[in-house]
């Protein structure tokens, strides 16, 4: 499992494997926000937490395919699923594969852009830690939509349509607790129930995954 | 009758609803008809809301119907997964469109209605954000369907999807009600007196959600029929293609 | 016709949608119902032939 973790990991990472086109995403979301709503610092503070979000979910959202597509097409997909590891560590495995390409670079790089959108300084604290607890959340359900959808081939737009309205929850609670953190308000609640939301999904998910995958590999 | 599984026959389902569907038509439009002409006709102007109030003939059974289709499609789901009979998948997959139409309504009228009496088309109240939000659900669900060309696999996805967009379908009404607290009135209905409409405004509103109810279960028998016939015509395509 | 008062445009728009929107939904239903079963009655009757 460790040796399929670091091979997920050294694709990733390797050229052309898509790692940094994520963060570049990100970047470039952060930057043109505020070309489309202006450049008042005192809006652009006001909303950063919430562009913030936004863009680590996109930029979450875009690299999804490759979960699980690449090894579908070569075949190493059916290797793995006669391998003596079960499915469920797979679908795991690969999840945190993508968080940890993914997932960790938009949380460390959350708070450089946040000086873009002049994000105020009590809020970089809650934007980071609530950025860091849900996206394994959106790694964990990005998994799940991307083994839905590996047998198709315009998958892609297909991805988008069925893991959104599933990341409406981790969105809700994490943008809420930036928010509040960015208010100077109590940020308690809303960050044990992102917490909440995480563990969940990292618990039950990799089972409905790896069930989505005996499917499609049938 | 033996057992509920009978129906699981394809042909006894198509046998049976057949001679039910007639009066189940009959029944609802007959529901609908006397319940919305009782409700526009003759029922009093509302105190506060004016005649907006009769929107709820409309409003109030449309959404009921948006949830409880969605719940069937779930029953529907599981038993799929565990009992793998098809009808159960085809009719998962019949009810989907007509849950789509029933949120359409609610929302369509709830913003008709929300603009006169709030002076807003829409706003981001819970109850309006989880209709918005359980529209996306059946829209993934029915792209889906669609994506997948052989069936058993696309019953498998589509279920196993159905049970995880339930989960996260509760979820998010509930992360809905804690973002944002809205301008929506409670419950219509509820066993509890207190809360209830008016008398004059239950008695048609009880007709015509029983009117949805029954113009629903017609449409998916009818919806379920032809997704069996045409599961079993490409059956006999592929045979012909095989022997010619 | 009852009086709407200054709601009408709002009552009748939410009934009229609605019921195209019910209208057309049993519409389509009932057409690929139909279509569907003749088209599977003309391949049932031509393997009964050939078969």
């Amino acid at each position: 499992m460790i040796a399929l973790l670091m091979r997920d990991i050294r694709l990733a990472t390797r050229a052309g494997g898509g790692f940094g086109l994520g963060l570049a995403f990100f970047l470039i979301v952060v930057v043109l926000v505020p070309f489309g709503v202006g450049p008042q610092t005192e809006l652009l503070a006001r909303i950063a937490a919430g562009i913030l979000w936004i863009g680590a979910l996109l930029a979450c959202l875009l690299s999804l395919d490759r979960i699980f597509a690449l090894d579908f097409e070569d075949g190493s997909l059916d290797l793995l699923a006669t391998a003596p590891v079960p499915m469920e560590a797979v679908a795991a495995i690969k999840a945190l594969a993508h968080w940890l390409t993914t997932g960790l670079p938009l949380v460390l790089a959350a708070p450089v852009l946040g000086v873009l959108l002049s994000l105020p300084v009590q809020g970089y604290m809650p934007v980071i830690l609530s950025l860091l607890l849900g996206t394994p959340a959106l790694s964990m359900i990005g998994a799940f939509g991307a083994a839905l959808t590996v047998g198709l081939r315009r998958g892609g737009l297909l991805l988008s349509l069925l893991v959104l309205p599933l990341y409406v929850p981790t969105l809700i609670f994490g943008a809420e607790m930036a928010r509040r953190g960015v208010d100077g308000l109590d940020t308690t609640t809303p960050m044990l129930m992102l917490a909440g939301i995480t563990c969940g999904t990292i618990a039950l998910l990799p089972f409905a995954a790896a069930a989505v995958l005996r499917v499609n590999l049938r | 009758m033996s057992s509920i599984w009978v129906y699981a026959n394809p042909k006894k389902f198509i046998d049976t609803t057949d001679r039910f569907l007639p009066a189940l038509a009959v029944m609802s439009v007959s529901c609908l008809v006397v319940g919305l002409v009782w409700g526009f006709f003759f029922t009093p102007d509302d105190f506060r809301q004016g005649s907006t109030v009769k929107i709820i003939y409309l409003h109030v059974p449309a959404a009921l119907m948006a949830i409880n289709a969605w719940l069937m499609m779930l029953v529907a789901s599981i038993i799929w997964i565990v009992r793998r009979h098809h009808v159960s998948a085809r009719a998962a997959r019949a009810a989907a469109p007509v849950g789509v139409v029933m949120t359409l309504i609610a929302l369509a009228t709830g913003a008709l209605w929300g603009q006169p009496m709030w002076g807003t088309w829409w706003a981001w109240d819970p109850r309006l954000t989880s209709f918005l939000i359980l529209f996306l659900f059946y829209l993934g669900y029915i792209a889906l369907w669609e994506a997948i060309e052989d069936a058993d696999t696309a019953a498998d996805l589509t279920s196993i999807l159905c049970l995880v967009g339930s989960v996260f379908a509760l979820l998010s009404r509930y992360a809905v009600n804690f973002w944002n607290q809205g301008l929506h009135q409670g419950a219509s209905l509820s066993l509890d007196k207190e809360e209830n409409v008016a008398d004059v405004f239950y008695f048609p509103l009880l007709v015509c959600i029983a009117g949805f109810v029954l113009l629903f279960i017609a449409l998916v028998f009818l919806r379920t029929q032809t997704e069996i016939r045409a599961r079993r015509m490409r059956a006999l395509m592929a045979r012909d293609r095989m022997e010619a | 016709m009852p009086d709407l008062g200054k709601y009408a445009e709002a009552v009748l728009s939410s009934y009229a949608v609605s019921l195209v929107l019910l209208i057309i939904l049993v519409a389509l239903s009932w057409r690929r119902a139909v279509r569907i079963k003749s088209a599977l009655r003309e391949i049932e009757e031509r393997q009964k032939k050939d078969g």
